[in-house]
This record gives structure tokens, sequence and C-alpha cells, in this order.
């Protein structure tokens, strides 16, 4: 008989005004008599609308079936089948939009948890299992990866477990990507990232950190003189965009990338470290998306106090629910319907203050959410001495600049037909690099179908 | 890892050193940057590629001891590693065109005005270098500049070598004697670069300043080392390190570069420390 609560479990959490001092994970997980419980809602749908809303199709009520029976073993061997990184996506999924908005559950009452029931599973392997993966017996081809990033890990994984020989290249000192640079500890702990890569390693994946394919070296390079036979562009969205405001390129403005980039991949929140980051004493995120929500938590845990600027309103916040909440909780403010027009400098050459329209809502735009526009006259002014641009992120241009033949979108975007097979032979392309900034799990996906392209086009050459 | 193949002091406060690292070696031309790091837990810095080796895979770096990392990479040896050495990257020195250019370098920014003067005489462009240090203990590559110039002024502040004076004054003279320079590349300090500009724009010729901004990645995702330029906003990493020194704003680009000036002091004392402590 199901467990028919009509609550999800709840995921114990550290209290608010703890974690908002400290860079340790939030969430800590079900414990195994919680994920028993949560399982055990689970109706087992035969027609699995869930699956449905998961972007690599995880047979989510055959692992959630397993996980009720105290199967864990069992259940993270299904989730494995479909999804190269269950520990990481049962963090960072948005599963309000994916899995868990089609569970039946959900239509009176919460949905399972299926985020959190994928998160347990795949936290009790990793505690438990340390035998790493076998190497593959070898196929004698090799592929390029670029980029270490999901889509990049995923795509590699995949390809070594067929037999090719995989190297990936990265341009940063450590691999992950934006799992590396861009999300924060306290919501994905940095060791559940390195074993992942550890496990790909184990499967025989060569890992070149340092190298900026573009620049140390070329695609055609890798192709021509070192005998790569294809090539996986998961090179992400890491270009930061600006507003253009007055004031942008004062001291103690950063992008988001550059600020979150000091603090998971240099470590700058550690007392000891080289690097350093100054979140100041009162700091000003603008923005509305997750990587808003990450930049004033750890803002925030520097000791800040922190505002998020969002030119409409809470509804429209592109964050997820969850991220806006332990947000809230820690003490940031949301100032809605507001938006930067210029930044103000002290004598210094510091940020003093940055000054903002207020808006209100009109006619959807063209991406469905209602317009904000101008109230003439209306401005206020919020004194800060850190301001935080996070209003998106586009492709690098680096490798479509130094690739010939390789067509991009106008935007920068790489085009890639369904399986990733982009405008130059051999060459396949996925995630952020081809769609714009967008999630972990689609990211993946793109990497996880690609591989499989690669792996025909090879066989059939 | 990237061994350090060799490792030559060139002044009390500057050093020289060969690091293999043969696909940056492979790729590098003058004009060029790269990032490292020694440690584990160290920052990321970019030093501009003062040579490189492409038969033995090297590249050559200069660099000053001012801060917590240069002074950690300073008290590596040949024989030991570098823990990270990414690059080439930003774009090569351009030398389409040109027939006659002015150097004019600098302190250490010496050490990254001499490949370009290199490279422009291989190419058969006639080079004017002219060079300023603080005083006599300080200069570096004297020798190396002269074998590749056909003009050489060594300036100083103290005339304790050379002339005494600045850079610019050495260069007005030059011109006003009559050199006409295609451009002028000056490679040194922000504030000297910004007299070296405003100079240059009095007579009118075109000129290029080779920016060293604060960064981290090197490849255009932090935006760090952004300036302006013409009224732009620009990336050093990707767009420079090379600009038009008639339209960088070097005001704001010498603010910026003072934005961690008080942690890298403290930082750097932390270092002497420690290794103060370990030798006694």
């Amino acid at each position: 008989m199901p467990n028919m609560s009509l609550e999800k479990n709840k995921m114990p959490v550290q209290e608010p005004d703890v974690r908002n001092k400290n860079f340790s994970e939030v969430a800590l997980g079900y414990t195994e008599q919680q994920a028993l419980d949560e399982a055990q809602r689970c109706l087992n749908c035969k027609n699995k609308p869930c699956v449905s809303g998961c972007p690599v199709q995880i047979d989510i009520p055959a692992f959630i079936a397993e996980t009720a029976k105290g199967n864990f073993e069992q259940a993270y061997k299904i989730i494995s089948e479909s999804s190269s990184l269950p520990a990481v996506c049962g963090r960072v999924c948005p599963q309000e939009n994916q899995c868990e908005c089609k569970c039946i559950r959900g239509k009176k009452g919460e949905p399972v948890g299926i985020g959190r029931l994928e998160r347990f599973v795949a936290d009790r392997h990793n505690a438990l299992c340390d035998t790493p993966p076998e190497k593959p017996v070898s196929n004698g081809h090799k592929c390029a990866v670029i980029g270490s990033g999901p889509s990049g890990l995923a795509c590699a994984g995949d390809l070594a477990k067929k037999g090719y020989d995989v190297t990936v290249f990265e341009a940063l000192h450590t691999a992950g990507g934006v799992l590396s640079y861009g999300i924060p500890e306290f919501r994905l702990p940095k060791n559940i990232v390195q074993r992942e890569i550890e496990n790909l390693k184990s499967l025989g994946v060569k890992i070149e950190t340092n190298t900026i394919v573009g620049k140390s070296v070329s695609i055609d390079e890798l192709m021509n003189d070192e005998g790569f036979e294809a090539v996986f562009i998961g090179s992400g969205a890491g270009l930061p965009r600006f507003m253009n405001i007055k004031g942008e390129n004062l001291n103690g403005v950063y992008s988001a990338n550059e600020f979150l980039t000091r603090i998971n991949l240099m470590k700058a929140y550690k007392p000891d470290s080289d690097t350093p980051v100054k979140a100041g004493t009162k700091a000003v995120i603008v923005g509305g998306g997750n990587v808003a929500m990450d930049s004033a938590r750890c803002a925030r845990r520097l000791g800040a106090e922190t505002y998020i600027v969002y030119r409409r309103t809470e509804k429209e916040l592109p964050a997820r629910a969850e991220e806006i909440e332990h947000a809230k909780e820690e003490g940031i403010v949301f100032q809605f319907l507001t938006n930067p027009v210029e930044i103000k400098s002290d004598e210094k050459g510091w940020v003093k203050s940055i000054v903002c329209q207020k808006m209100q809502l009109s006619e959807p735009d063209a991406s469905g959410r209602a317009k904000p526009v101008p109230i003439p006259d209306a401005f206020v002014e919020i004194d800060c001495d850190c301001v935080i641009m996070s209003i998106g992120t586009s492709p690098n241009p680096l490798i479509k600049n130094t690739t010939d033949g390789l067509d991009t979108q106008k935007w920068g975007g790489i085009i890639a037909d369904e399986d990733g097979l982009t405008s130059k032979t051999a060459v396949y392309a996925g995630g952020d690099a081809v769609t714009g900034a967008a999630t972990v799990i689609l990211a993946m996906g793109a990497g996880k179908k690609s591989a499989q392209a690669i792996d025909e086009y090879i066989k059939n050459k | 890892m990237f061994e350090i193949l060799e490792k030559i002091s060139l002044n009390p406060t500057v050093t020289l050193m060969k690091i293999y690292a043969p696909r940056v070696a492979k790729k590098a031309e003058a004009g060029q940057f790269i990032i490292l790091r020694t440690d584990e837990d160290g920052e990321r810095i970019p030093l501009t590629v003062a040579d490189y080796d492409r038969q033995n895979g090297t590249v050559t770096i200069i660099f000053q001891i001012v801060g917590a990392t240069t002074e950690k990479l300073n008290h590596l040896n040949q024989g030991d590693c570098l823990h990270d050495f990414a690059g080439p990257l930003g774009r090569a020195t351009e030398t389409d065109g040109l027939k006659k250019v002015a150097v004019v370098g600098g302190g250490v920014g010496c050490a990254i005005a001499y490949p370009v003067a290199k490279k422009l005489s291989n190419l058969g462009v006639e080079v004017h270098s002219v060079v300023g240090f603080r005083n006599k203990d300080l200069v570096i590559l004297e020798d190396e500049f002269r074998n590749v110039s056909s003009k050489f002024v060594l300036m100083s502040d103290d005339g304790s070598v050379g002339e005494k004076g600045l850079v610019t004054d050495a260069l007005r003279k030059l011109i006003e004697s009559g050199e006409k320079y295609d451009r002028v590349i000056t490679i040194g300090p922000l504030i000297m670069m910004k007299f070296v500009c405003q100079l240059t724009k009095e007579f009118d010729v075109p000129t290029v300043a080779s920016m060293n901004p604060i960064m981290i990645d090197g490849t255009g995702m932090c935006g760090g080392c952004r300036l302006t330029v013409g009224g732009q906003t620009k990336f050093a990493c990707v767009d420079g390190p090379e600009f038009d020194g008639h339209l960088i704003d070097f005001d704001e680009a010498m603010a910026r570069g003072a934005m961690y000036r008080p942690f890298e002091r403290n930082a750097h004392d932390k270092v002497c420390n420690l290794f103060k402590k370990e030798c006694e």
C-alpha cells in the first residue's frame, strides 16, 4: 500500500542562520528511513508521466520501486543507465519543471521527491561503493572532447564505456566546467564533482587541463595531426554579459562569473587563499536566475548585507523555487520591478551606490513573460560597495573564431542537428555551446546523444 | 607538470625562467601571454611570453617579484615544476605593413617589449628602442635590445645609467628630430604608457599599448580584465592585450589595477615571512 501522505518528506537542511555563515552543503540529504518512506509515495504509474519530463529519460518509477524495497544499489544501476552524473543531477536539476511537475501525486498535494531520492541513491552508492568502474576493452578509436562540464563529461563517459580512447581538453586547471567554477560548494560539493571525474578516469578517459582548444591547439590539428577521429565540443556558455550602463567598470563591480570563479574555483572564501574576493559590506546582485541566487548567497556568506534587484516580479524569477526560498531564508532581500541604470563611484573609483529605475509589467514579450517597462522619473538609489552582474552568459567565441567551417548562430551558438552534428564533418557539439545557457541535465543529455551519434559515425566510416 | 629548465636572475627583483610547455611553445607568438599557477592552491597570474623555442618545446617568462605568487615563483629552481601553465592567450602583435617602429619599454615591461622588437627586426622592420629603468641596477636585456635596434636609447630616473630622464623625453626628442614612425609600441607601467600615448597623440603617431590587467581565466570568461577603449568595454584577454593607445581609458585601468593592492601587499608579506621562517 503506497504512502498517501500529501507532503514530501522534508529535506533536512542546515539552519538558515548557521548556513549563511559557512560554505558547507545546505541540504543534508535524506536518511535511509526518509528515503524508504518517500519512495513508498510513488504510485508506480503504468504510463510513467515523470519519465517524459526527464531530459535523459531515467526510468524513474523503476528506480523508486527498488529504493522502496531497500535495493539501493539496484536503484543506482537503473539511474546510471540513463544518467552520467546522478549525484550532481539529484542536487541541481530543476525537478519542479521536469519529472516532478508531471508526477500524478502532484495533482493533489506534493509530487514524489524524485530529485531527493535520486540524490539519496547516488550518495549512498558513492559512500559504500569504492570500487572504481572497470576500464572497458579498447576499440582502438580516438575521440576528443572539448570542455569538461556536464555535456563533455557525459559524452566522454559514454564514449569510454563503448571502448573509445577519449581525451578531454579543459582550458582551466581543474576539470568540471560550470560544476567546478560556477555552482557553489554549498549547493554542489566539489568532492562530488571530483568523484565523478575520477570515475571517468577509471574508465580510461584522459583529461588534459590547461589546454585551450582554439589557442593551444586547433580542432583541425587535433583531427589531422593528433589522430582524433571525431570531436565533441562542449565548451559551454561562459562569456558574461554586462548591461552597458555607466559605472560598470568601477572597482567592486563583478560579473557573476568572476565572482563565483574566485570563490568556487580559486577558493577565495577560505581565509588562507591566495586569490582575493571582495563582497563588501553591502552587495547588490543584478538578475533573477540561479546564478544570481548563487552569487547572492555567496556574498551573504562572505558577510555582506545582500540585495537582489530584478526588473520583473517574483512570479517571473527564472531561478528554481528552492533556491529562491533558500536565499530568502538566509536573509537576502529582493527588490522587484527595479532595473539598474547607473553605478556611482566614490572618489577612489569604487562603487558607492547603484541607481535603479522602477518598472511596471505590461504585455508578454517574446519570452512569454510580462515585459517590464520603466516608470518615468521613478528612481531609487541603493548604497552599496559591491555590484554583481548576473544577467546571463553567451557562448565563448574562441572556438568559432579559430575553426574553419564551423557554422554558428548570430548570437554565437554553434549550429548542430538533433544528434549534435555540426557543419563540420566528424565534429559534434552540445550543451550550452549550442543552446545558450541552460541546465546541467540538458547539457548532459546532449553529450550522451552525441556520444551515440559519434559511435555510429565511426562504426560506419 | 611544467618543468623549469633554466632560471636566471636578471636583476635583484626580475627573474627569467624557461619552462617546458610544448603545446604553448608550438603556438606562441610575440605579444601573447600565458597563465600560470605555482602550486595547487595558488592563484592564476598572467605573464607575457618573453620568448619561445618551438623545437625544444620551451617558453620563456620574465617576471618581477611584486606579490605573493611571483615571490613563490621566484623560490622555485631549475628542475622544479609549475603546477599549471596555460596558453598562449590573447592576440599576437600585429606587424603587417610596418616599416619603422619605435618600441618604448619601461621597467619589467621591457621583457615584453623585447620579443616584439626582436620579431619586428626579424621581419626587416627598422626598430628604434627606447627603454627606461629607475636606476642602473634594474637594467635588463640591454644587449638584446641593442642587437635588434638600429637606434637604442637607455634612460634612467636617476641618471645612474644612460640619460637621465623619462622615456617620453627621449621619444619626444626622436620625433622632433624628424624620425617618422609608422607605429609606436609601448609596454610598461600604466602611468608611463599613458604619457607615451599622450605624446604620440600630439604628433599623430599611431600607438599600441600592451595591457596587463588583473584576470583569472584568460579566455573571456570572467571579465575581470575589462577596460574601456574608445568608449567601449573590451576584455584584455581575448580582445587584446594590445590596444590603440590613443583610445584606452588609462585612468580607469589604473584604478582597476589597484583594486586588490592592500590584499596583495598583505599576501606578499605573509609569503615572505613564511620563507624567512623556513630559512631560520
